[in-house]
This record gives C-alpha cells, structure tokens and sequence, in this order.
C-alpha cells in the first residue's frame, strides 16, 4: 500500500452503527477475556510463590545442624529428624526397587505383546481404577494384607510393600504412554532385519522411551516422598533412629508423617515447617536428576 | 533363469476381506521384478507376505506356499528372523532408527551376532559403497541418520538392509516420497543391486516399472493379472485390463 489512494487513506470504508457496534463489542470481549485468563494464570503463579514463600520464611528459621542430625529424644529433650530423612529415603529404595522393574515389564507386555485381548484390556481397567483410590484405603488394606495376613511388623518393608501396589499403576501409565509415542516404522524397520520381538523392544523401543519411563519415575516418588495416609497404619509412626535392616521391621516415620506428628500431636509447628521446606528441596532434587538422568540415557 | 521365490496358491484375508485371492507366481533370481497396480490392488499386501512382515497384522489369515528355493517359508518350523534376514525390506518411507548412522548399520550384524569392531567397519563401509552412500556420509559416521537428507535415509536403508547380507531385497514403493534426483539415484541403484540381490519392488511409477525392471507383474483387485517380461508387458499386453491400466484409462 505505498500508493496512496486520496479516498481511502484518510479513514477505512465507512462502517454502519451496527457493523460498528458489534465490532467494539468483540474489542471489549477481547480485552475482557485477555484480563481474566491473564488474572487466572497470574493466581496460580502467586499461590505456588505465597506458598513455597510462606513455607521458606516458617521454615528455614527453624532448620539447623541440630535437627538434621540427630533424633527426638524425650530424655535428652531433643527433638531431631534423622531417622525420618533416612527412613524416607528407605522407602523410596525399597519401594522403586519392587515397583520399577514390576511396572516396565507390565507395560511393555500391555503395549508390545498383548494387543487388544480382553485379559489386556482388564489389566489396563484395573490400572486406571487403581491410581484413583484415596491412599487411606491403600493403608488400611496395606495393613491387613502385610501386616494382619503375612505377619510383618509395622516398619519400612509393610509401608513400602503398600506403596508399591499405590505407585505401580502411575509408572504403567506414563511408562505406555511413552511405548505408544515411539513410531511403529522403528519396530518394523528392527524386525525386518530379522530381530526378535525382544530384542527389538531392548533395542528399539525402550531407548526411545527412556525419557517418558524416568518422568513416571520422577511422578512416583513424588507420590512416596508426599504420601502420609498410606503410611499411618503400615510404616507407622515411630521416631527412633534405626539402621536400614532394622528399620524394615519397626515403626518408622517418614517426612510427611514426621510433620503430621509434630504439627499435630506435639504441636511443634515449627519443626514442622522445618520438615516441609525438607521436603521441598528433597522434590525439587529428585525432578532435577531424574531429568539429568534421562537425558544422559537418551544419547544421539 | 532359475526361481527364487515360487508362490503357490496365496491366499490373504484381512479380518472378512479377501485382499489377496489365489496369486501364484514364480520370481526369477538376480532380476528386478516390479509389483504394479492402483492402489489397494494388493500389491503391497503381497509384497509384505514375501517376508512374513504380514504376520504384524492383527486378524490377518495367510492360506498357501511361498518357496523360498523350494523351502515354504510358512512351515511352522522355520524361524520367521531367518526369513527376515535371507529377505530384506526398504519401506515405503525411510524409517532409520534414531542413532548413528554407523550404528543403524551395524544395527543388523550385530543382532545377528556380529561383535568384532573389525568386521563391522568393513560391513558399515561395503554396504555404505554399495548403496552409493559412503561418499556422502564417510566423514560424519558418528552423526545422526536422522540429519540426513529424505534421499540420503532411503539409501542408508538400503545399506543397513544390505548389511545382513539378504538374498532377496523387497522394496515397497521406496522412491515415492523422493525427489526426482534421489530417486534417479535408487533406480540406478537397484540396478546395479540385482548382480548380486533379487529385487523386488512395488512401485506406482509406470515409467518407472518399464525403466528398471525385467519382469512385471500386474495386480488388480487382488488377483495377478499378468505377469511377463516387462518389455513385453508394456509393448503387447496380453490381457485387456492391463492394456488399459498401463494406457493409463484407470488407476
């Protein structure tokens, strides 16, 4: 438009009223809508910052050498959270070391082997029905399985045994999703090569879909890191500090019990809000190197 | 002129269609046989039977022999991964995995066994010659296939099938998604290919089919039409709806 045409460069063609009303209608619905989506996002940002703030600021005060390394004493009039550090961490092995290799190899046979038959199809109903249970009823079954049923002692081995059958279906969940993503012209392309079914997964497959089976990684600890009710009944709520094969078989509090003690039952807030700001930095580490770990895995 | 592959009375069914209806023909060894047709004439289909790649298929039902040099490769007592490795396959779409390109060759040796360091470097660079390729890739073997261009990954493909050492190359409308210089590439490529393979490719290229190929086989609606050397197919058809196919009034 270099040219200027003397009847139009001065205004657009003439608009009618009402060509011209509804067009400033859709203007202020525009902005109206930029407002509020804008105000939404904006709220959610400001919750997380508020909380992760309000978190820092009772917390952090409050964390020092002395809580983190030693334990609650009643004679000694201490009050520590090492065990509770330990015994999270504890349960986190034990749990993925059960749940990780049960939930691969559940989705790889869903995705790879089993196609659409009805047993397949079952399986993934029951998955789906599983991850939507409230974690107190996985406690209390937890409890009337492993400790009632096999005879365990409330500790470690009893929650972390629970926690596996709450975690198993998220990491069967991501870990497919992430099966389904890699492109069928990769197996067809292994398999007409003259590679086995398994080979071909090993080789193939699973390297495609490391990424996606390290985030379900990352969403499962989250959920053991964060889980409480589960835990109640089945790891219980013990505060003594106790080696790795001890603890398996005594009543032992992780974090988010710890604070559920403390907060409540001993109306220490301060330390639990210590714990809380732990557990913030104990998240935030496993995300970072779960996603160290899986760009490491996927090389090329 | 000995035969290859000798298809006796193949029949394929997917699910209630009946894709594939009786074709029996015998494919010479050491020449280029092209598949032509309109699409869904099955040509594909019966492409894929020739290396059981139609095993994938859910509710697929497969009735008749293919002789492999007069084994029947749906004996249950063959091993459908030998099958695989004696009859390679180029897909339709260059499908390299996502690793090196060294390593998409070495692919296939080494799931056959190949370990020494040795040996794969000499199987990555003769089959990397082979497929007209190793002038363009030598330097950056270590680099992803994935940055190749559409042509350059059609021809890795062929190297990394070449490289389990097949007897009989399948490629399925390989050159359809490639540029006219690529393509003129893997025409002279398959070419030369057939001194020592047997191809056999589904094209839907007429000219290209007259190009290339030595024998030519007809497919409509499932069944083999005709099949005949291609000089004459093309000069005297013998069936009319052939004629008309390869006149260009359908398909």
């Amino acid at each position: 438009m270099s040219v200027k045409n003397p009847e139009l460069s001065a205004e657009m063609p003439a608009l009618s009223d009402s060509e011209k009303k509804s067009a400033e209608r859709r203007k202020l619905w525009n902005i109206n809508a930029n407002f509020w989506l804008c105000f939404c996002a904006f709220l959610t940002m400001a919750l997380l910052v508020f909380l992760i703030g309000y978190i820092a600021y009772r917390g952090v005060p409050h964390l020092t050498w002395q809580l983190i390394r030693s334990e609650t004493s009643h004679l000694k009039h201490t009050i520590g959270i090492l065990p509770n550090i330990l015994n999270t961490l504890y349960i986190i092995v034990i749990t993925m070391a059960i749940a990780l290799p049960v939930s691969v190899g559940a989705a790889i046979y869903l995705t790879e082997y089993a196609g659409r038959t009805k047993l397949a199809n079952i399986i993934e109903f029951a998955t789906e029905t599983l991850s939507g249970i409230p974690s107190i009823i996985y406690g209390l079954v937890g409890m009337l399985i492993f400790i009632q049923m096999f005879g365990l002692k409330q500790g470690i081995l009893a929650g972390a045994l629970t926690l596996v059958i709450m975690i198993m279906p998220v990491i069967i969940r991501t870990t497919q999703e992430s099966l389904k993503t890699v492109p069928d012209a990769y197996r067809e392309g292994a398999l007409a090569l003259g590679a086995g079914k398994w080979h071909m997964i090993r080789t193939v497959v699973l390297p495609n879909a490391i990424d996606g089976i390290v985030t379900g990684c990352i969403l499962g600890i989250g959920r053991i890191v964060g889980e409480s009710a589960a835990l109640l009944f089945t790891a219980g709520f013990g505060l003594v500090l106790n080696g790795f094969v001890k603890a398996m078989q005594s009543s032992s509090a992780t974090l988010t019990v710890a604070l559920y003690v403390y907060a409540s039952e001993r109306g220490e807030t301060d330390v639990a809000f210590a714990i809380a700001v732990i557990l913030m930095i104990l998240t935030f580490l496993i995300n970072r190197l779960a996603k160290l770990a899986a760009k490491k895995l996927k090389k090329v | 002129m000995s035969t290859i592959l000798d298809v006796e009375k193949l029949n394929l069914w997917y699910g209630d269609h009946h894709a594939l209806k009786d074709i029996n023909v015998e494919i010479p060894k050491n020449r280029i046989t092209a598949l032509i047709g309109p699409s869904g004439c099955g040509k594909s289909t019966f492409l894929k039977t020739l290396n059981r790649m139609n095993d994938l298929v859910a509710g697929v039902k497969i009735e008749g022999d293919v002789l492999y040099n007069g084994q029947n490769i749906y004996d249950p007592s063959v091993d459908v991964t030998w099958i695989r490795k004696q009859i390679g396959m180029v897909f339709q779409k260059a499908n390299p995995f996502p690793m090196s390109i060294y390593d998409n060759i070495a692919y296939g040796p080494r799931t056959h066994g190949i370990r020494s360091r040795v040996r794969l470097d000499e199987i990555v660079e003769r089959t990397l010659r082979d497929a007209a390729i190793w002038e363009e890739v030598k330097d950056r073997l270590k680099k992803p296939a994935l940055g190749l261009s559409g042509g350059q990954q059609q021809r890795l493909c062929i190297a990394r099938a070449l490289a389990v050492e097949p007897d009989i190359l399948l490629m399925d409308e390989s050159t359809s998604a490639l540029d006219p210089i690529s393509t003129g590439k893997i025409e002279e490529l398959a070419q030369q290919l057939k001194e020592k393979y047997t191809v056999v490719m589904v094209t839907h290229n007429m000219q290209q089919a007259a190009r290339i190929s030595d024998e030519c086989a007809f497919f409509l609606l499932g069944e083999l039409v005709e099949f005949s050397a291609t000089d004459k197919m093309f000069s005297t058809p013998t069936d009319k709806r052939t004629e008309d196919y390869i006149t260009g009034r359908f398909g």
